[in-house]
């Protein structure tokens, strides 16, 4: 098979920079580019090519493999990862977190405290809508003390999530247009979230593989669309890690596509909320020892 | 099957928006400005109406305006597809009885979450 754009006499080198680059991610990520998504790694690295001079991906490679300067490997990075996200995706989970969860742990938590971690949060919407939800509710969490902790490993994303500028497209999609005029102002040809929405999450770089950001127990954790780039292995290892930072009776939010099953027994599917999980009582079994953070 | 009317003078965003809401399996009718529009609602309410602002003969707010004075058996939900994109158009739309409003260009996400919001699919 020949990558897009490889002539036949550089299609060996072409493909050779290639699964480079997939390497890369992965040893940085944990993320698997799947077949599908190899032959995109040409697209994604063309602005960084552009931005650095660089004819190909060929060059590209030789300047990684040849310099310690950490900056084109994280452009590099966060470039091969994907950002896709929108406000409010997939609108029945969030129906249903607004209509049930969200209210069902406002009458058992009698601490008044609520920490949700939004892990893998690419650019921010996820975390947003979140808050949003929450100051629509307002009366119901009066006194309580709300934490939204937001962390990805792509340090392009949580700059953009914490800029809280959103373009036209970005608002366009999920956003009812009353949440746009009561939460958004106009910023030239950009949308910039209201201060008090940002001042409700804390945002931060942190790899879900080996997460320093979280302490504590989470009541929820949404981590959507995040397990799908894992192999099974590790996707074990991050619902261990999602184990240890959450209570017997937390909730677990996925991707659509996304399930424990055969993955782990540290949640369980809830019978009272579809499409969530809930922590249940058993260890869960960790295969390696687990650093512990501050 | 839901019904949406576009109202919009331009024969291309009405080809593109035609081409969006198919594929949503949504039937399309096309009106070319808010007169014309109103007349097809008497006719036959649809579930959504998808409305420019600028148009000749009557323009996509004294549609909206008409449109209330008018008495039907039920209300489409109206989305304003737009170049104003300016806050003072939004807020005008919002505040004359629009339901949703999209900002042009749109693409077809954009289309579909809009009218998952307006609760048409």
């Amino acid at each position: 098979m020949s990558a897009p754009g490889a002539t036949p006499g550089n299609s060996a080198a072409f493909t050779g920079a290639m699964r480079i680059l997939a390497g890369l991610l992965e040893a940085r990520t944990g993320q698997i580019l799947s077949e599908s998504r190899i032959w995109r790694i040409e697209t994604a690295l063309k602005p960084v090519l552009r931005m650095n001079g660089m004819a190909n991906l060929e060059e590209l490679v030789s300047q990684l493999l040849a310099s310690t300067e950490s900056n084109l490997t994280d452009d590099v990075i966060n470039a091969l990862l994907n950002n896709e996200t929108s406000f409010f995706r997939d609108l029945q989970t969030f129906d249903m977190l607004y209509r049930d969860l969200l209210p069902q742990l406002s009458s058992s938590k009698q601490d008044k405290v609520l920490r949700i971690w939004c892990a893998g949060c690419s650019t921010g919407q996820e975390a947003y809508s979140l808050a949003m939800q929450l100051r629509k509710d307002a009366g119901r969490w009066q006194g309580w003390r709300i934490q939204i902790l937001a962390t990805d490993i792509s340090t392009a994303a949580i700059s953009r999530a914490q800029s809280g500028l959103f373009s036209q497209i970005d608002v366009q999609r999920g956003l009812a247009i009353n949440d746009l005029l009561r939460w958004f102002e106009p910023v030239g040809d950009d949308w910039k979230v209201s201060d008090e929405l940002r001042r409700m999450i804390e945002f931060r770089v942190d790899n879900l593989l080996e997460p320093k950001a979280s302490s504590g127990d989470y009541d929820l954790i949404l981590c959507r669309n995040v397990m799908l780039y894992f192999s099974l292995e590790r996707r074990q290892k991050v619902f261990s890690r999602l184990a240890e930072h959450s209570r017997q009776g937390s909730y677990l939010i996925l991707g659509a596509g996304e399930t424990v099953i055969g993955q782990t027994d540290a949640f369980a599917a809830s019978r009272s909320f579809r499409g969530s999980y809930e922590r249940s009582a058993k260890t869960e079994k960790i295969n390696q020892p687990v650093r512990k953070t501050a | 099957m839901k019904n949406c009317l576009v109202v919009d003078d331009s024969k291309v965003i009405r080809k593109v928006a035609r081409h969006i809401l198919e594929s949503l399996d949504i039937k399309v009718t096309e009106a070319c400005d808010g007169r014309d529009a109103l007349n097809q609602c008497e006719a036959a309410i649809p579930d959504v109406v998808l409305l420019d602002w600028n148009m000749p003969v009557m323009s996509g707010m004294e549609f909206l305006q008409e449109l209330s004075r008018t008495k039907m058996d039920a209300r489409p939900k109206v989305i304003f597809c737009t170049t104003e994109n300016g806050i003072g158009h939004i807020k005008a739309a919002v505040e004359a009885g629009a339901d949703e409003y999209v900002m042009k260009p749109f693409d077809r996400d954009t289309l579909e979450s809009k009218l998952q919001i307006v609760g048409v699919i």
